[in-house]
């Protein structure tokens, strides 16, 4: 634990120092977890050439669930990506300064889980050799994607969501590189100047960096609650009971940012911990980051109250069912599992010493992942199979292959993540550096930038 | 007359501010301010003799190109087959507007991103003669563009503002 007030005593080059020495080779730990995830992914890799060499039925998909695992751990990734967009964009363009330690791994975050993500349609959809069809090009019988449909939607927005947020990573990255590039030698000096496209920090060049900057959070901000509300559109253009509805797409973006933050913190909380950053990652930052999960928590439990009302209220037959379903018959150990974790769970965050205790924090991270896991699954499987009659009703059943390629897939993206913080800085210099107190001569150190 | 340039390093914001001053105040208007973050007094100071950033206008005509394509190509692929889907007309303007918002995002990001690499001038292949490596650690640089004359008198200038190192 970190006591009150001691970014105060860090300077500017302790924060060069104490990111730069996080960036290089790692001891043997970090390899034998490596090893460990590298195999796992393996595993992932091999049942998905089993089901490519199969078919799809051994995903176990059957109607009425054709859709199952695979568009519920999609809808999971894509939800994940979005806690690091509102950190980024959101809270910068808020210019909530405590973002500036977490911003950039939660941004790494969003990258990755938006790439694991887009593995989920193409392993889904069996052929993903032809995954080129979902994109409009020119073709001689002019054939072009259908754009009334929600799943084209996706596309465009998950394609646009994964470029725009790369770029305003790689822009955020570049004056963190020139700081790299300023302490390597040899061929790393060589390789992080290419990186930092010859950055000086002229004042031309933060000029437009700044307004570029802005902009770019400004367009990402509109851009990140359109990608899960189009994600959400997937399901509520259907006229599936429990699906069709007016509610999915502000009940699926406040699921995201619930999910997103346990995830910052199930990835912050050790990296703290391995790179000593106490000093920039204190109890405020956890605590501001709980709030938001206690917050985004009790908007969720309204919306389920609100899905369970309006079901009953309305006095549709089919949606009354579904939801009798959904809490009583095979599917309710999900049903309750998912409110366990999303909406009791999060309630020890409202008092205040949960707020900054790192196992408690920890493990009610874990909880809201496997929580939002569920709610998704809760939506598409026992959805899907129990829709109007009785004889498309149906019981979906997972198979070793397809919850082996889950399982990889969460190797893939730690693998993405702990490879990131190896080599590029987890940490923003600039940013960090910039709520430091200024180095004065004349006049109080604090005076400019130093609040918080 | 030869130009040359003059280079004072600084450990504070506040005598590198005095410095800038100072050299406005002498009439020397080219000055390259090198800064390890972003600072807002020294902007201020800078900036309010120059024209704002054009970045945004890249912004915005990446902006509008995204929503033109997204609906351009919404409409005229629908009409190149006039296929009735899910009982909407061919041209249906609502599922459009997403592929437009989405483009005009995209666009918006992708011309912003290059109007950062046109106006910063990067890639910048060869460092400037005057970068020096602890602008990016805890230093602040002026660089001043003077006739080679003069450089005795900038060189004076920035000792006394508080430089701790002055080179040519």
């Amino acid at each position: 634990m970190s006591a009150p007030g001691q970014t105060r005593e860090v300077t500017w080059a302790d924060v060069n120092r104490d990111v730069i020495r996080t960036v290089g080779m790692p001891g043997n730990t970090y390899f034998f977890w490596m090893t460990v995830i590298a195999l796992t992914l393996a595993c992932g890799v091999a049942a998905w050439t089993y089901q490519i060499y199969t078919g799809m039925g051994a995903a176990g998909k059957r109607t009425p669930q054709m859709w199952a695992m695979y568009i519920t751990t999609f809808v999971f990734w894509i939800g994940i990506g979005h806690a690091g967009t509102l950190i980024s964009a959101v809270l910068y363009l808020f210019r909530a300064k405590w973002r500036t330690s977490i911003y950039r791994g939660a941004e790494a975050m969003t990258i990755f889980a938006v790439m694991t993500a887009g593995l989920f349609p193409l392993i889904h959809a069996g052929r993903m050799w032809f995954a080129y069809w979902l994109m409009p090009y020119p073709n001689q019988r002019y054939i072009w994607p259908n754009f009334k449909s929600p799943l084209v939607w996706d596309v465009f927005a998950i394609s646009t969501y994964i470029t725009i947020s790369i770029v305003f990573f790689l822009v955020g990255l570049v004056p963190d590189i020139a700081a790299l590039r300023d302490n390597a030698t040899g061929i790393k000096k060589q390789i992080y100047a290419v990186l930092a496209l010859g950055w000086e920090g002229s004042d031309t060049q933060w000029k437009h960096y700044r307004r570029a900057y802005g902009l770019l959070a400004a367009l990402a901000t509109p851009l990140v609650l359109s990608v899960h509300s189009v994600v959400s559109f997937d399901f509520a253009m259907a006229l599936v009971p429990g699906w069709h509805s007016t509610l999915f797409a502000p009940f699926f973006v406040d699921g995201a940012i619930f999910s997103g933050f346990a995830m910052v913190l199930i990835l912050m909380l050790p990296m703290r911990y391995y790179f000593n950053w106490y000093a920039y990652i204190t109890d405020r930052h956890l605590d501001a980051m709980a709030k938001l999960i206690l917050v985004t928590s009790l908007v969720l439990s309204y919306f389920y109250l609100c899905e369970v009302f309006t079901a009953w209220y309305s006095g549709d037959h089919f949606e009354r069912a579904s939801v009798f379903a959904k809490a009583t018959r095979e599917y309710a150990w999900a049903y309750w599992t998912m409110y366990f974790c999303n909406s009791v769970a999060p309630l020890i965050l409202l008092w205040r010493r949960a707020r900054t205790n790192t196992s408690i924090l920890y493990v009610l991270s874990i909880l809201v992942l496997i929580g939002m896991w569920f709610e998704r699954f809760n939506i598409i499987v026992p959805g899907l199979g129990h829709d109007f009659y009785p004889y498309t009703w149906g019981t979906y059943y997972p198979t070793v292959t397809d919850s082996t390629i889950i399982v990889g897939s969460f190797a893939w993206f730690l693998l993405l993540f702990m490879g990131f913080i190896r080599v590029l800085p987890s940490l923003s210099i600039v940013e960090v550096k910039e709520v430091l107190p200024h180095p004065l001569k004349h006049g109080h150190a604090g005076q400019h930038g130093g609040g918080h | 007359m030869a130009a040359t340039s003059v280079l004072g390093v600084f450990a504070h914001v506040d005598t590198t501010l005095q410095a800038i001053r100072e050299l406005r105040a002498k009439g020397y208007a080219d000055l390259t301010v090198y800064t390890p973050v972003p600072v807002e007094e020294i902007e201020e100071e800078i900036e309010h003799v120059r024209p704002l950033s054009k970045v945004r206008f890249f912004t915005l005509v990446g902006a509008l190109t995204g929503t033109a394509t997204g609906f351009f190509l919404t409409i005229w692929t629908s009409l190149k087959w006039e296929l009735v889907t899910g009982g909407k007309a061919p041209v249906s303007i609502p599922p459009f507007v997403i592929i437009g918002f989405e483009l005009t995002i995209l666009f918006g990001g992708l011309a912003t991103l290059l109007a950062l690499l046109v106006f910063g001038r990067l890639p910048k292949l060869r460092p400037s003669p005057s970068y020096d490596p602890r602008f990016t650690l805890d230093r602040f640089g002026v660089s001043v563009g003077c006739p080679s004359e003069r450089a005795q008198a900038v060189s004076a200038l920035l000792s006394a503002a508080g430089a701790e190192e002055v080179r040519r």
